[in-house]
């Protein structure tokens, strides 16, 4: 229990690194969690040959939901976007170092969804895309 | 944990006897504080052993049987009907109809007298305090009917605007719906008068008691609302199990809601006539071990007493609310604990809700975090979620103690 709060989590979501906007971009999607109201954009650079050069989350949420995301956009930086389609849900806690209950594993796997559905080009986030 | 010279109420040490949940160990060392009563009240060994009891003894199906089982649970299953009835004091116990939940409850009028009555333009009076089982159908029948909607405003305070409703009332409202008692900032509304005002402008009142019943007495013939709904789970009774009650004439004058066994008097292959008061409503087999546990938990309420247990919760109330109005970074919503019952909704600076929940949960410690189905009002006070504790007749000042530690911890872990 106590590793859900554990420091890096807990820096994340109070200092992250990759908060804010990029304009322009070329991805950009957004999504809440109707659970709890939690919301995360996520804009996206991406060069012609389809890598990732820069990345920015924005929103609101609890310190899983945010810290996660930090996490996440440090990771896809550098990245193709083939790569980042495979990010799957164990990717995530792999990142957050993490075990977590139903509930809050909607938190954490909010921005993976947002991230997808951008790379994806979807109307709507679907939790299909963090299975 | 409890001395003898706490000046409750009630008396605590015997009341969480009865209530075996609360003795829960939750890891080693970490006892269950259950302050989440607003969300289920735990229930106590009568009710537990009743519904047990029930299924070892008397399980039967209930109205047609002869057999003696059979007449043994119709029995049992009425009997609740005729304690309910009369705890809320409605003059038959006809008037008690059984359905799933207080949002069954809402639904059912939707569905059966509001179909049957709202024409497209009709008004219909909600809040902007409302869980979303009183909005979301008439959302639906809005988009079916087009009737229209409008709200009484809640002030900065958590209090419902009452001079906005007057003059919502001079719109000639066919229906108000509004809650007793808000499941957020704790709100008890003048129910009484709101109706009577009502009444004298010619509308219908549907009253949502989810929250009301549990902890106050509650009077039909006083009130005298026409639809008042609530749920059994959450005055110590099963879940699964609810109450619409309703005025005799206007539950005659509507029609039935859904259609199957046990709400026909007689069916032709063609054609069926509806059942009395209050089978009517009661299609196919109820929730009747949820019954027997409902009958048992409204004799506990009573026994207890309901002014007893309003009186203890306020004191409990008063306290929390002071003890957390002194924590920094505590913002609290709703009224002064005066005009509430027992719910506490607040914000902790720089700390999401769902995170407060998380870390008072390593303690034991039960709260709910979110927007407690009520994201309209949330969107009206600008915040996304808030943290809820709620007291009930089992709660005392040293869990209230362990919540205020709680968040402490919380603030210094993000500190």
């Amino acid at each position: 229990m106590d590793d859900l709060y554990r420091e890096v989590i807990i820096e994340h979501y109070k200092n992250p690194s990759y908060r804010g906007k990029l304009d322009p971009h070329d991805i950009s999607f957004a999504d809440n969690n109707p659970l709890c109201g939690d919301h995360i954009q996520i804009d996206l650079r991406v060069s012609p040959d389809g890598v990732v050069t820069d990345a920015r989350f924005d929103g609101h949420g609890c310190a899983i939901s945010q810290a996660s995301a930090d996490l996440l956009i440090e990771s896809i930086i550098g990245k193709p976007l083939e790569e980042v389609k495979k990010l799957n849900k164990e990717s995530v806690l792999e990142l957050l170092g993490i075990e977590l209950g139903p509930v809050r594993l909607k938190c954490a796997l909010l921005s993976l969804k947002v991230l997808k559905a951008g790379v994806y080009g979807l109307q709507e986030a679907s939790d299909s895309l963090v299975e | 944990m409890f001395t003898s010279n706490d000046p409750m109420t009630l008396n605590l040490i015997e009341i969480r006897k009865d209530f075996p949940i609360l003795d829960r160990e939750l890891r080693p060392g970490v006892r269950l504080t259950y302050l989440d009563t607003t969300a289920t009240a735990q229930k106590p060994l009568a009710v537990i052993n009743a519904m047990d009891d029930f299924y070892r003894r008397s399980n039967a199906n209930i109205h047609r049987g002869v057999h003696t089982l059979a007449e043994e649970a119709t029995t049992l299953y009425e009997n609740a009907r005729e304690r309910i009835a009369k705890f809320i004091n409605a003059e038959s116990a006809r008037q008690v109809i059984y359905t799933r939940n207080t949002t069954e409850s809402i639904n059912l009028v939707a569905y059966t007298w509001a179909r049957a009555n709202l024409k497209p333009g009709d008004l219909v009076i909600l809040t902007e305090m409302e869980h979303h089982s009183n909005l979301v159908p008439w959302h639906m029948l809005q988009a079916e009917r087009g009737i229209e909607l409008d709200f009484i405003p809640v002030t900065q305070d958590g209090l419902l605007d009452l001079v906005t409703y007057g003059m919502l009332l001079e719109r000639n409202p066919k229906l108000v719906s509004f809650t007793h008692m808000s499941n957020v900032l704790g709100t008890i509304n003048p129910a009484a008068e709101m109706i009577r005002l009502a009444h004298e402008a010619g509308a219908i009142v549907l009253v949502d008691g989810a929250q009301s019943v549990p902890h106050l007495k509650v009077d039909m013939q006083a009130l005298d609302a026409d639809f008042y709904a609530f749920s059994a789970h959450k005055m110590c009774g099963p879940t699964g199990i609810g109450v619409l009650y309703g005025k005799t004439a206007l539950l005659e004058s509507m029609p039935p809601f859904l259609g199957g066994g046990d709400m026909i008097k007689e069916v032709k292959l063609r054609s069926f006539r509806a059942n009395t008061l209050p089978h009517k409503f009661e299609a196919g087999t109820p929730a009747i071990a949820e019954a027997v546990g409902f009958g048992v938990a409204v004799d506990y309420l009573t026994n207890l007493g309901m002014d007893n247990i309003a009186a203890h919760e306020h004191e409990i109330t008063e306290y929390a609310l002071e003890r957390l109005e002194e924590i920094p970074g505590v913002k609290l919503f709703g009224p002064s604990a005066d005009k509430k019952g027992g719910v506490a909704s607040f914000t902790l600076e720089g700390v999401h809700p769902h995170d407060v929940a998380q870390i008072l949960d390593r303690d034991g410690i039960a709260v709910r975090a979110g927007h407690h189905c009520a994201q309209p009002l949330h969107e009206k006070f600008g915040i996304p979620a808030t943290s809820r504790a709620s007291f009930y007749l089992y709660n005392t000042k040293e869990e209230v103690d362990l919540l205020v530690n709680g968040i402490y911890t919380v603030k210094k872990m993000f500190g």
